[in-house]
């Protein structure tokens, strides 16, 4: 069964997530990945705004195929969250409460979400068809040279999304395949 | 001499013959002007046999090949091959394991989506690697092979709505936004064959790919070994279900590259010879009781095949290239 989730992610809802859950997003999510991940650390060690409302925010690592006339956007599948963990503590400390991808994710990154009261979703990976499904509508906030990796805002109605690492530092990674394989003794 | 003449003599052979034919007459000066008179007969006759070979050579258009290539990107961005979709389809029968068994239907219900309302199944359309079996009695006219290739890729991108990935410069990364150049393998084959496949590779499980130079003496072992590290070390990252694409021998990218191109063959052919359809069963096997499962969440299905090519190589070495796929293995080939 499905728990659904609004935006803002305040702590208080965060801490009703645990590892394995799965739940539908709906609300304001922001894309981000590789090359807007640098350009925001940059604008911070700048001491500069950041052009999206970090507090309670949650993070999408994708870049969508173009839109087709007629769609808000086009496949939306997450990327690979570990080539982000070198910047996501930053964004963390900066309000960000959820991110939203797929792959492991290194012991700082971990350890921020522990602190920090955040959470780690995965979406599924390669079902991007799917997924943009839940997308209603796009806008780019910034970076527009960077095509597929521009920053957008994005309103998404009953996001799939799977809980792995929760506010506790529970890992569904660790804890899934350990139950799968006990299950097989 | 005029009668050994034939279409195998080169203008260099005749000119070596000519050369032993002066010294036996010893009148030079009679021989230039007749090996002049000659040599502007043998030009034209060679001329001639090469215009008539070229005459009888295939010739494909430059602009046939940039059409086919914008719709084999296009197809293998937005529709499953059948041998993937049937073996995601029984993982899904046979997977017992729920949460597994709920992703593997995602993806199914994913794939369907793509094919029904022609859109990527993938975000990642990848870098397009296209894999071409020339005939060497075909002759592409008017224009050159590598760019009708990179012009069928700009246009298929941009008509396909597919997601434009490639940066110009590793370190300097600036979109080059048509997703070109492409990578290129060219392989020179027999008769008028022309064949061309486009495989769009996503970086996700690119990046997860390696490969190491092994000692002889590590043997089957060894490459048992490092292609189950290299699967564990990838985990969830690769979006499994994975296809592991394995190139053993020939020399460091010898090695990659017959790794890459063993992921062309479909899943459901083993390696015709016996011993390495084996290893690929074996393999298959140990990776399936890792436990990584779909997406890393637990379960059976890690990957749905292992692919292995293999090439001769040296005394000394024993490359393996261990080449990483995801469930959204795409590749569509034309024969023109």
């Amino acid at each position: 069964m499905e728990k659904r989730i609004t935006t803002p992610l305040t702590k208080e809802k965060i801490r009703e997530l645990k590892a394995g859950d799965s739940v539908l997003i709906t609300g304001t999510i922001y894309t981000a990945r590789d090359a807007a991940h640098k350009r925001l650390i940059e604008l911070l060690d700048k001491g500069e705004e950041l052009p999206i409302e970090a507090a309670d925010s949650i993070i999408y690592y994708v870049g969508p195929t173009p839109a087709k006339e007629g769609q808000a956007i086009g496949s939306a599948g997450p990327t690979t969250s570990y080539r982000m963990d070198a910047y996501s503590p930053r964004l963390i400390e900066r309000g960000v409460r959820g991110m939203i991808g797929k792959g492991l994710r290194n012991a700082e990154v971990i350890e921020s979400i522990k602190k920090n009261t955040g959470v780690y979703f995965a979406a599924i990976g390669g079902a991007a068809a799917l997924i943009g499904k839940s997308v209603v509508k796009s806008e780019i906030v910034a970076y527009e040279d960077l095509g597929a990796e521009a920053i957008r805002k994005l309103e998404v109605v009953d996001f799939p999304a799977i809980v792995v690492i929760d506010c506790e530092g529970n890992n569904l990674y660790e804890i899934g395949q350990k139950e799968y394989l006990d299950s097989l003794k | 001499m005029y009668r050994t003449l034939n279409g195998n003599l080169s203008l260099q052979s005749i000119t070596s013959n000519e050369s032993s034919y002066a010294v036996k007459t010893a009148d030079k000066i009679r021989y230039v002007e007749t090996g002049m008179k000659h040599k502007s007969l043998y030009c034209f006759i060679a001329f001639y046999k090469f215009s008539v070979t070229v005459c009888q050579m295939r010739e494909i258009h430059a602009s046939e090949v940039t059409k086919a290539v914008r719709k084999l990107c296009i197809d293998a961005n937005y529709y499953l091959s059948d041998d993937i979709k049937e073996n995601l389809q029984k993982a899904y029968n046979e997977e017992k394991w729920n949460i597994a068994r709920d992703i593997l239907g995602k993806i199914l219900e994913n794939a369907d989506i793509a094919r029904n309302e022609n859109m990527p199944m993938c975000q990642d359309t990848g870098m397009t690697c296209v894999f071409v079996e020339l005939g060497q009695e075909v002759h592409i006219v008017g224009g050159t092979l590598g760019e009708a290739i990179n012009e069928g890729v700009r246009l298929g991108y941009e008509d396909g709505f597919l997601r434009k990935s490639v940066v110009r410069d590793p370190l300097n990364r600036v979109n080059t936004g048509d997703n070109t150049p492409a990578v290129i393998n060219y392989e020179i084959v027999s008769g008028d064959k022309f064949k061309i496949t486009v495989s769009p590779k996503g970086f996700g499980s690119e990046n997860m790919s390696k490969i190491k130079m092994l000692k002889p003496s590590d043997g089957v072992e060894g490459v048992k070994n490092f292609v189950i590290q290299v699967v564990k070390e990838a985990g969830p990252n690769p979006c499994p279900p994975i296809i592991v694409g394995v190139g053993i021998g020939g020399t460091f990218e010898k090695a990659a590259s017959i790794a890459k191109k063993s992921l062309l063959r479909p899943i459901n052919e083993r390696n015709s010879d016996p011993f390495y359809r084996e290893l690929e069963e074996e393999l298959l096997e140990k990776i399936n009781s890792l436990g990584i499962g779909p997406q890393g969440f637990g379960g059976r299905t890690t990957a749905l095949a292992v692919n292995i090519e293999t090439y001769p190589t040296h005394i000394a070495g024993l490359p393996v290239a261990v080449n990483i796929s995801c469930h959204a293995t795409r590749h569509k080939e034309i024969e023109l």
